[in-house]
This record gives structure tokens, C-alpha cells and sequence, in this order.
């Protein structure tokens, strides 16, 4: 009666196989299938950004997308950042800089700035802003968010330079 | 090594690590064996009667459990309704039923549960059950509702002005009699929802050996849920716990006790098995309590120097269908008008009105924001009126700091006259005009004009009741092992209790945070609690931890004395350790052999814990533990002002932010950058009440605003950089000096974005008498103004 | 909010995606997902048949010709933000693109989806419109291309029928020099518009207006081109009075309303956005004959 399909995906590295309804969007997949219980859902409609994961390195809406449509692909997922107890720079500075409060919004928007610091290290404060503006925080007021990723171009450019 | 003092300081947070990396708890996050999943059937129509519920198909569906309606509910759930907390005696309340009998009183009431294996199959399931309604005139604006011919909001009532109440003091009549400066205002005001990052969520599991009900809910205060659970429920205390897990936002809503909470409850005990509700952001919509609309009838009597002689007016409020808070929102909000200013008469008539709308209730600021606009708007009023500074005016009306403490004669909801405690208004003021050069603002606003650009400034002034009681506790226990544990019935939703009442205690114990374990929200760790609202948390739960831990350092210390053969007063706690103080040239100083003249938590724990077969010494207290539960005499007053630069565009309305100050005063900081934290989110908050946020509903009360599409949060694009200037008086009311700090950036900050906006457009005349204010309203108020250069 | 059950079918083809058009009426095709996945978690759609495009990679593609810029339908928001030859050729749709959205979103949305979902405030509608767009649709054993007016239904609607897909979207570009604006007001950063407007010109040696193109969208069911204005327009001068005429034809628009914006207030929008998109464009025109 379900239509489902086998489908095999990296996840932080991590290889899954697993049988699926095609309906199940990515996101329930990632926390109900594999426990992964970080990526959060705060709309189902596209809109907070909570959600937020990499799919072949690229920040997407995990409420809008089938886990079917990632099959064979590689997916990040916060839990895949940290080396052990060891935080990203942008962990680090989130921390530093009290860029969260509840958290709840967290892991969409460090999914989201990572990929946005790969592709722009040496932002405006206006370019954080606008590449932030898909993600809803209530806590923060986001000044500490866009702080936290403006000292994390600045840490990242200091360790280019060093090396 | 821990030696300086940890109050005070920024340390960095106990909570971050595991919110980092993905290993926060919130309620979606439980898996239990065997739980089953769960989704609401809710009324599409704002006011109908029930005829049938035919649940047969969605019954039939394989993965489908159990379709719950009111009729199949345990008998003391068809009985009893939820319990109203706050009761008032010029209240009629109306409170709900788990699932709605007979009438259906707002778009989104539960009225039957799904229960299915999981969420997708119980949403299939939900579209199955069908239910006949026949509707029923329904009550849309509170205002229209207030009227006697208006349709009833509840079949029964005999009127939809479920109270009205009186706030009253001086002689009003006089001071209107004896001036011939009267102005008056019309003002609305809306305030839309919390809008919490993860909604509401709940697990009930019932353990039918032991007669236990095990409860996980995202919420802000484990306690009043199981209390609202004992009532309904018939349980024994002991076989009921209540758990309050990580908690992604709050902000007022979270406090309340619903109607899926009792259902899910009763769905586990029915079952057999775990149930999980998590609420959808659809549900959100249209089930979580809002803050909404006030209408403000009001005027003002000043005299020639623009001084206050009286205050008087109506407010009507739209309460929503129920009252689970009673009157408390639009009290505070009466009681907040006066704010920082000098009101020697003063006469509010308070009418909540019955609508046919989810409930009303407090929303981060509780009322308080809007009874500052209210009054900022009067004395920008005053202002136009006399031609003065708005700051001036302000200045000639402020109670001094001389006065303190300061009786405002209004009764707060907690029935106690407001008595300002402590506070510095005029510096305040001063401080936060300096920080934006207020001063130069003219100059700087005529020549922006020349070039066509309209900007102006707002000013706000509020007084906000804080660290409400009764009281919250902290039990404070150092372990056999030497492990320090603090547990509060306090519940943070992200205001970073783990770290800040671990300071607390960590002072008192010579330890580092990370020494403290911080356990909240669970009502098998602690007796009684009250909950995270209202700014109260650090008042209350701070004190108690402070009180609690002095104790057991106390206890420590005479066990020690006792063991070392030395003076109570010669000891400190360090690191883990009593032992002598190494206060330069005291006892302890720096030689080697007195440094090993010390006692580990651990081992003083052990022998206060007891030994087997041996009588207490001096007959001490077992246990190396104390717990204490604060209660302060009456709130304590924090104070800001929030000082606004906007441009407006005046052929779009578009209102930008240039800069943002707000000076404030929430006595002693725990933790600075904590606080500038709940600042800063806080301000974030009034600018969406100012500028974007709006529930919409249609004349039948059907809500048209149920996506984050169409209800606007501020992005990073529509908050600016904040300027924060900190004042520190300390409270008298309590041991730490501190005030609460978790709506002071909301409080005073809708009233001068709006008078901003106001300015900015004063040579076109407008004039602003409601919030929010939406750039297609500010283009209506410009008229033939905003077609600019196309007219 | 989760969505309904469906049977999925995710074709490598363009072939293969028409024959399962033909075979399932109840179907809906998945493009990006980020209009249509949000109304299937909302159960307001709920197709039996969900047709994902995704894998088919022969219908991403930007290609420049002579006179049209041509983009399959499956070529993401964020790709031709980032080609080369649309920043050269195009610049205004980079411009119009940087409002579509989030980055998120864009990194997912198609030009396809968007344009077969046809909101009247999406900027790529505005776009097609401005660049009098030519619509290729396929279904199965044959093919049509219509122009903008056709193509262009009425409110979310489009000419596209059942059993069809859009395949592939032609702007008839502009030789440059060219002046271009685009003017949008949303409440928020990326927010669907309340109303934009889009403008390309040239202006003759003595600085009249040669050729121009403006569309305003967000106002009416479907974005709409001032043609009249358009035609009265060559031969005059740029001016404050032209901007007016421009503003005044475009409050002419007849405009829609919701429960959260009048039709009178996107009049004016209409109203004001055109007069400064004009003028910008004109001035933009200008500066670079200067260069």
C-alpha cells in the first residue's frame, strides 16, 4: 500500500542503506531513520531554516526535500561537524560570541554559514546578513550571529595566512 | 583553579556544547519503546455546535489505534475542565474541556486525537474523521464583541465582558476638573504570537504496575503542569513526573496549561502505550496562545509646566475563548501605564472581552509593552501640544530617585500596591539620549530633509515589574563523591540558567560553573516550583540557589572546623576543598603544611551523610545539602529606555532602523554577556510588534494568518546593530541585588519605533495611534504625500 | 504536516518523464520543491503521481544564443545567479534573482518551477515578461512554443496542460549598450514582492528613448507589460515627465487585494517603483555611454 524504495546514503560519512516511504521527506528520515536528532524542524514549510542540512556539500531545506532525492548523495548534518570534542571554528565562535540561546535554530543556521564561508571567507557584515536571512532566530536578535560568523572569516583568514 | 568571583563575569556557556553538536534534548528528540504518534482533529469554524463525530473510517486504517473524542474521555475529564490558576473575583471564567463537548468556541480547538503509529499515518487518518457542525455566529473584534447585542463568543453567556475592573488612584474627577490641558487618544494595539522556534510538543507514558504517569512536555514550568495534571487526573502525587527537557524558545505561551497536554496524558493511560504530540507549525497557528488586540480609550490631564495631574480612560481587551490566565495580561498592562512618571490621579477601566479566538495571554513583555505605548504616546502628545522636547517632558514628569522607594497606588496582579523599589529614571534617560547624540538629532534631521530624506527619533521610558513570586526553590546538594548538584524547578527555554545559577552557587563553593551540575525542570528533583516567565527566574531561583548553597557551605564549614580543630571563620571552600584561608597573613598563609590542613567536599559529605549504627553529630541535619525556596516581599522594579533613529521612505512606507539604543537597569548582572543576550532578542521581538508582526482574522474570526508567509518574524535584514548602555542599581529585595532581565529589551522598544516613525513624517502631519505600523498604513496616513515625485 | 501518499517516479529522461505525463492524469511534476513541497506538506495538494525531475540532467542548461538566452526548465536559481554568461549578457536577472528567495532556496529552485507555478510577484515571471519569454512545452509525440501573452493564464495559471511540462524557457535578449533597473518592494529580504518592476532601454544619440520594456508585477493576476507607454515612449526625451507617464500608466494596472495588502497600496507601488526603475534605467544607460 506504501510505495517505498531502497536507498543508500552517506551521512556525515557514513554509509546507510535503508528501505523508505517516498514520502518521508529527508529531514524526518535523518532524525527518525538514523536517530540524528540535531537537524530540527521548526516550520515544515520552508521558511525558519531550522532544517537546514548539506546535501553534496550544498545547504538545503530538509522539510523540502524526499529522502528518496538523496539517494546516493552525501549529506552533513550537524552531528558531522565537531571531530570529537573538538568544535569548528564557527562552533567555537558561536559559543565565544553567544550566538545561541535555546538553540533550537542552531544547527540550521551552522549548516547554512558553513557553506557560505567555503564560498565567501572574507564577508561583509551585510553579506552575513542577507546570506542569514533564510533562517529564523526569536532568541538572539542575530547580532551575535552575524558577530560569531564575522569572527569566524577572521580566525579561518589568520589560519590561511599562518599556513 | 577558581579564584575570582563568578558573578558578574561572562563565562562561557555550560548549555553550548551539546546545542553544537547536535546533542540538545527537546521533546521531538524522546523516543520511548512502544510510543505511538498522535495528531488533533480541531475545529475549522470559530463558534459551532458539535452534531456527530463519525470516526469509523479513519478507525479502519491499518496503523491507526485510536480516535479519542470527548465522549470516549475518562470520566474525570468529561467532568472537569482545565483548572484556571489565576482566578479573579470580577472574573466569569470560561475555561476549556481536553476535547471539546458539545461547542466548539475557535478556529484550531481540539475536538478528537488520532492516534497511529506515526505521524504521517495519523495525519492521513485525521483527514478521515468526519464531523458535522452546526455553526454559530461568532465573535471576531473584541470591541464590536463588548456591545450588548452582539452575538455571545459561548452560547451561554450572558455577556461577552467577562470582567471588568477598576484600577484606581487619587482623585481623577479633580484632576481633570482643576486643568485645562486635557488631551485625548484613541490607541490599538495588536501583538501577535511567541512564535517559538520548536512548537509545542508533549509524551505521555503510563507505567499501569507502578500507577505512574510519566510526562515530557516542552514547557515553562514542569510543576504547574503536573499540578493542572494532579486536578484533572486523580493521581496520588508520587505517581505523577513531570519533565521538562531542552526548550527552544518560550516566551510566555509555553507557561500555560492546554488541552492536548490532558489529552495525550489520557491517551497513554487509555492505550497502554507512550504517545507523542508534537505540534505542527500549522497547529502553532491556530493553538498556541497569542497576545492580540487592545483597544485604548484614554486621556490625559497635564498642567501648564506639561505636568501630570491624571491619567483616565478605557481599555478594552480581547481575551480570546477562554480564560486560562484569567485577567492577568491586560492587568499588567493597566498597571504598566504609569511607568517612570509621576501620576497623581489615575483611573483605568479594565473590559476583557470574550472572542472567538484562541486565548490571550502573556507574550515576552506580558501586557507591559503595550501600557508603555500607551503612556509614550500621550507625552509625545504633551510634546506637539506645548511645543516641548520630547525628552523635556519627559524629564518634567520623572519620579526622582530621591522618592524611592515609590508607591504608584496601582494594585498589581500579584495584589500588592506597586512599589517602585529602586532606580535612577532620569539617568537612565540621559544615558541612553547621550549614547545617540540626541542632541544633535535636529540639526542632523533638517539637513536630511533637504536632501528628501525623512528620519526621526522616538523616545521610551519603562518601569517593568520583575521577579514575580511566589517563589522558586533550588536544592542544593553536594554528593558522597564531592559532586555539587543544583536543582530548581526553574525551566530555561534558552536563557542560559545552567550557567547563571551555577555561578551563583559556584561563588559560594570556591568552584568553577563546570563544577555545578544544573539540573531543571523535572518535578522528581525538586518538590515545588513555579517556572520560567515574567522575568523572574534569576530573582527567585537566583536567590534561592545563593540562599541554599550559603547553607551547605555553612554546614561544610562547621564540619570541618569541627575535624581540623580550627575556627569556622578561619575557613574557605576552594577548589573542592574546606580548608584554611589563605587570606595574607591570615592562618592559612601559603605554608605547605597548613595547606594540607583541608577536608574534601567529598569526605565532609560522608560524614554528614551519617555512618550506619552511629548517632548524628550535635544532632546535625543528614546530609550535606540544603534547600531553599526565596520568596520576595513583592516584585522588583528594572527599569530602560529605549531611544529609536528610523528613516521612512516616503513613496513605500518603508520603515529602516538606523540606530537603536537602550539603557537599562536590571540591578546586579550575573552575567553580562547573558544579559545583553536577552536584550538584544528582546528588542528583536518589539521591532516585529512594531513594524511586521499581525494576526489576521476575518470578520467570522477565521484566522487568515497561518504561515510563516504571511506572519513576518524580523530577518537579519530587519534588525539593527543594538546599542546597549547598562545601569546597575542594586534591589533591596533581595540577596543578590539582581531585577529580571528577559523583557526589558521588549518592553519599552514598540513605543519608540513608532514615535519615530511619527517624527520622521511630522511635516506631513501624521499622526500614529496603533501598532504595528506596516508601510502600505504609513503610505494610507501620508495621502498625496507618498505619490512623491509621481503626483 | 507531512505529505500525503503518492506513487514516486523519478525519470532520467525527458522522454521517460513524458510518457509517465501521459500515463497518470493525477499527477504533479517536482522541480526544486520549494513551492510545491511546502503545499504537499500542507496536504493542500495531494497528486497520486509525484514525477520528480531531478535526475534529469538534460533539462539544466543555460544557453546563449544570438538573440535568446535559453535555460532548461531544471536549471537551479542558483546556477544562473552564478554562470558567467547570464552575468554578462543578463545582468538585470541577476539582479531580479538576488530577491527570489533564500540561499537555500535558490540553491534548490529551478527557473522551470517557478515559472510553471507562475506567482505574480516571482521575479523570474517578471522576467519572461520583460523579456517577451517564449515558452517551450513538451508532452509526449510532440511539442509547442508559445510567447508570453499566451503562456500567461491568469493567477498561479499558466497554459501549461495536463500531460505537458515546461521544458525550456527563451528570453529574447538585448543587445548591448542597454540600460536596465529592477525596483521590487517586499516587507521583508526575500520575501515574494508585494510589487517589482522591471525596465530595459536604449536611448538614441540625442537621448530619446529608442527602445524600452517595462513589467510590473505583484500587481495584477499575472505580471504585465505597459505597452502602451512602451510604444508612446520612443522618440521622447527621459524625463520627469516620462517617469510620470510611466508611473501613471502603471497605476493604471488594475490590481488584485488580501487579507494583508490593498489593491490601492500596490496601485502605488506600482506607481512609484516604475517612476524609479525609469529613471534608473535611463541614468544607467547613460553612465556607461560615458564609459
Amino acid at each position: 500500500m506504501s510505495d517505498t524504495r531502497n536507498i543508500s546514503v552517506v551521512v556525515n560519512g557514513k554509509s546507510y542503506q535503508r528501505t523508505v516511504d517516498t514520502r518521508r521527506t529527508l529531514g524526518d528520515f535523518l532524525r527518525l531513520d538514523l536517530g540524528l536528532t540535531g537537524t530540527h524542524f521548526g516550520c515544515e514549510h520552508g521558511v525558519c531554516g531550522a532544517c537546514t542540512v548539506r546535501v553534496d556539500g550544498t545547504a538545503v531545506r530538509s522539510c523540502l526535500m524526499l529522502a528518496v532525492q538523496a539517494n546516493g548523495k552525501s549529506v552533513q548534518t550537524v552531528e558531522g561537524m565537531a571531530e570529537g570534542d573538538i568544535l569548528t571554528p564557527l562552533q567555537t565562535a558561536f559559543r565565544d560570541r553567544h550566538a545561541l540561546q535555546c538553540g533550537f535554530c542552531t544547527p540550521g543556521i551552522l549548516m547554512t554559514m558553513a557553506e557560505f564561508l567555503e564560498e565567501n571567507p572574507a564577508p561583509s557584515e551585510a553579506d552575513v546578513r542577507d546570506a542569514l536571512s533564510g533562517n529564523l532566530c526569536r532568541c538572539t536578535g542575530y547580532q551575535n550571529i552575524v558577530d560569531a560568523v564575522l569572527q569566524t572569516a577572521d580566525t579561518l583568514r589568520k589560519t590561511r595566512d599562518a599556513a | 583553579m577558581m579564584s575570582e568571583k563568578s558573578f558578574g563575569t561572562s563565562p562561557k556557556r555550560k548549555e553550548d556544547f551539546d546545542l553544537l553538536t547536535g546533542r540538545g534534548r527537546f521533546v521531538d528528540d524522546i523516543v520511548l519503546p512502544g510510543m505511538y504518534a498522535a495528531a488533533f482533529v480541531r475545529s475549522p469554524l470559530a463558534h459551532a455546535r458539535i452534531k456527530s463525530i463519525d470516526a469509523s473510517a479513519a478507525l479502519a486504517m491499518p496503523g491507526v489505534h485510536a480516535v479519542i473524542s470527548h465522549h470516549d474521555l475518562p470520566a474525570t475529564l468529561r467532568e472537569r475542565r482545565l483548572p484556571l490558576f489565576v482566578p479573579h473575583p470580577t472574573l466569569t471564567s470560561r475555561m476549556q474541556h481536553a476535547l471539546a463537548k458539545e461547542e466548539v468556541c475557535y478556529v484550531g480547538e481540539p475536538v478528537a486525537v488520532v492516534v497511529a503509529d506515526n505521524r504521517y499515518l495519523a495525519e492521513d487518518a485525521l483527514h478521515l474523521v468526519e464531523i458535522d457542525y452546526e455553526p454559530l455566529a461568532a465573535v471576531s473584534d473584541c470591541k464590536a464583541g463588548a456591545r450588548p447585542d452582539a452575538p455571545r463568543a459561548h452560547a451561554d453567556l450572558e455577556s461577552n465582558v467577562v470582567s471588568r475592573m477598576l484600577s484606581s488612584v487619587g482623585d481623577i474627577d479633580a484632576a481633570f476638573r482643576e486643568t485645562p490641558h486635557v488631551f485625548k487618544e484613541e490607541i490599538f494595539q495588536h501583538r501577535g504570537g511567541a512564535f517559538f522556534m520548536e512548537c509545542r510538543g508533549v509524551i505521555a507514558s503510563y507505567d499501569a504496575v507502578e500507577g505512574a504517569l510519566l510526562v515530557y512536555v516542552s514547557s515553562q514550568g514542569p510543576h504547574r503542569i503536573k499540578r493542572a495534571l494532579l486536578d484533572l487526573f486523580d493521581l496520588s502525587d508520587t505517581q505523577i513526573r513531570v519533565v521538562t527537557p531542552d526548550v527552544g524558545g518560550g516566551f510566555g505561551p509555553k507557561g500555560s496549561f492546554y488541552a492536548e497536554y490532558a489529552a495525550i496524558a489520557a491517551c497513554a493511560m487509555m492505550l497502554g502505550h507512550p504517545v507523542k504530540w508534537i505540534e505542527d507549525r500549522r497547529e502553532n497557528f491556530v493553538a498556541t496562545h497569542q497576545e492580540r488586540d487592545q483597544y485604548w480609550d484614554v486621556e490625559i490631564a497635564v498642567d501648564a509646566e506639561a505636568r501630570i495631574r491624571g491619567l483616565r480612560g478605557v481599555l478594552t481587551h480581547d481575551n480570546g475563548a477562554y480564560t486560562p490566565w484569567g485577567i492577568v495580561l491586560p492587568w499588567i498592562s493597566v498597571a504598566t501605564v504609569p511607568g517612570p512618571y509621576i501620576v497623581p490621579a489615575y483611573h483605568i477601566e479594565l473590559r476583557s472581552v470574550l472572542t472567538n479566538k484562541v486565548m490571550a495571554t502573556p507574550v515576552r513583555g506580558a501586557g507591559r509593552p503595550e501600557g508603555v505605548v500607551v503612556m509614550e504616546r500621550l507625552m509625545d502628545r504633551i510634546a506637539r501640544e506645548f511645543k516641548l522636547d520630547p525628552a523635556e517632558v519627559r524629564r518634567r514628569n520623572f519620579i526622582q530617585p530621591s522618592q524611592m522607594p515609590y508607591n504608584v497606588g496601582v494594585i498589581f496582579r500579584d495584589g500588592k500596591q506597586v512599589v517602585y523599589d529602586s532606580g535612577d529614571y532620569p539617568a537612565c534617560q540621559d544615558a541612553a539620549l547621550q549614547t545617540i547624540d540626541y542632541d544633535a538629532f535636529r540639526a542632523r534631521q533638517a539637513e536630511a530633509r533637504l536632501k528628501g530624506r525623512y528620519i526621526g527619533i522616538g523616545i521610551g521610558n519603562a518601569v517593568e515589574g520583575t521577579g514575580l513570586g511566589p517563589y522558586e526553590g533550588a536544592a542544593v546538594k553536594v554528593a558522597t563523591n564531592g559532586r555539587i548538584t543544583v536543582s530548581t524547578g526553574a525551566t530555561p527555554q534558552g536563557q542560559s540558567h545552567k550557567t547563571t545559577l551555577a555561578q551563583i552557587a559556584a561563588d559560594q563553593f570556591g568552584v568553577s560553573i563546570d563544577a555545578i551540575r544544573v539540573e531543571t525542570g523535572d518535578t522528581s528533583k525538586i518538590s515545588q516550583g513555579i517556572g520560567t516567565f515574567a522575568a523572574r527566574t534569576a530573582v527567585n531561583a537566583g536567590s534561592s540557589v545563593h540562599l541554599a548553597s550559603v547553607k551547605v557551605a555553612a554546614k561544610a564549614k562547621a564540619i570541618a572546623a569541627k575535624l581540623l580543630d580550627v575556627r569556622e571563620e578561619d575557613l574557605e571552600l576552594r577548589d573542592g576543598y574546606v580548608q584554611l584561608a589563605a587570606l595574607p597573613g591570615g592562618p592559612g598563609a601559603a605554608s605547605d603544611n597548613a595547606r594540607q590542613v583541608r577536608k574534601s567536599l567529598a569526605e565532609l559529605a560522608v560524614v554528614a551523610a551519617g555512618m550506619p549504627g552511629f548517632a548524628m553529630q550535635d544532632g546535625a541535619e543528614p546530609g550535606l545539602e540544603s534547600t531553599a525556596y526565596f520568596t520576595a516581599p513583592q516584585s522588583t522594579y528594572a527599569n530602560g529606555t529605549a531611544v529609536v533613529e528610523v528613516e521612512v521612505d516616503i513613496e513605500t512606507g518603508r520603515v529602516t532602523i538606523l540606530r537603536l539604543v537602550l539603557a537599562h537597569d536590571c540591578g546586579m548582572l550575573i552575567n553580562p554577556m547573558v544579559v545583553e543576550g536577552q536584550v538584544m532578542g528582546g528588542v528583536a521581538h518589539a521591532i516585529g510588534n512594531a513594524l511586521f508582526e499581525r494576526m489576521l482574522y476575518d470578520d467570522q474570526a477565521q484566522p487568515l494568518s497561518t504561515n510563516f508567509g504571511e506572519y513576518l518574524l524580523p530577518l537579519a535584514t530587519d534588525v539593527p546593530r543594538i546599542e546597549i548602555v547598562h545601569q546597575e542599581t542594586a534591589s533591596p529585595l533581595n540577596p543578590l541585588g539582581i531585577k529580571g532581565a528577559g523583557e526589558s529589551g521588549t518592553i519599552p522598544t514598540i513605543a519608540p519605533i513608532i514615535a519615530a516613525v511619527e517624527d520622521a513624517l511630522s511635516p506631513f502631519g501624521v499622526r500614529i495611534l496603533e501598532a504595528p505600523i506596516t508601510p502600505q498604513r504609513i503610505v494610507e496616513l501620508l495621502g498625496d504625500a507618498a505619490l512623491g515625485r509621481t503626483r | 504536516m507531512k505529505p500525503a501518499r503518492f506513487t514516486y517516479h523519478d525519470p532520467a529522461a525527458i522522454a521517460d518523464v513524458l510518457a509517465l505525463l501521459a500515463e497518470h492524469e493525477d499527477s504533479r511534476l517536482l522541480a526544486g520543491g520549494q513551492s510545491l513541497m511546502p503545499m504537499m506538506n500542507f496536504r493542500f495538494v495531494q497528486p497520486a503521481h509525484l514525477i520528480d525531475l531531478n535526475r534529469v540532467a538534460e533539462l539544466g542548461y543555460i544557453r546563449a544564443d544570438a538573440g535568446t538566452l535559453a535555460f532548461g526548465a531544471m536549471t537551479r536559481q542558483r546556477q544562473i545567479q552564478r554562470d558567467a554568461n547570464v552575468q554578462q549578457a543578463c545582468p538585470i536577472m541577476i539582479e531580479a534573482l538576488s530577491h527570489v528567495g533564500h540561499r537555500q532556496t535558490r540553491a534548490r529552485g529551478t527557473i522551470g518551477g517557478s515559472i510553471s507555478h507562475f506567482d505574480p510577484s516571482a521575479e523570474l515571471c517578471n522576467m519572461a515578461a520583460l523579456h517577451d519569454a517564449q515558452f517551450v512545452l513538451a508532452r509526449k509525440g510532440n511539442q509547442r512554443t508559445l510567447g508570453f501573452d499566451q503562456f500567461a493564464r491568469g493567477y498561479l495559471t499558466t497554459a501549461i496542460e495536463p500531460g505537458e511540462m515546461l521544458q525550456e524557457i527563451r528570453l529574447q535578449r538585448w543587445a548591448k549598450p542597454y540600460g536596465f533597473a529592477f525596483e521590487e518592494f517586499a516587507m521583508r529580504h526575500g520575501d515574494f514582492a508585494i510589487c517589482a518592476v522591471s525596465v530595459l532601454l536604449t536611448l538614441t544619440g540625442s537621448g530619446a528613448i529608442d527602445a524600452i520594456a517595462i513589467a510590473v508585477s505583484g500587481v495584477a493576476p499575472t505580471p504585465q507589460r505597459l505597452r502602451g507607454f512602451e510604444a508612446a515612449a520612443r522618440g521622447q526625451m527621459p524625463g520627469h515627465a516620462l517617469c510620470r507617464e510611466a508611473a501613471l500608466q502603471a497605476a493604471a494596472i488594475e490590481a488584485m487585494s488580501d487579507a494583508y495588502t490593498t489593491a490601492a497600496y500596490r496601485t502605488h507601488l506600482a506607481r512609484v517603483l516604475t517612476y524609479r526603475a525609469l529613471e534608473k534605467a535611463v541614468a544607467r544607460f547613460k553612465s556607461q555611454d560615458m564609459t
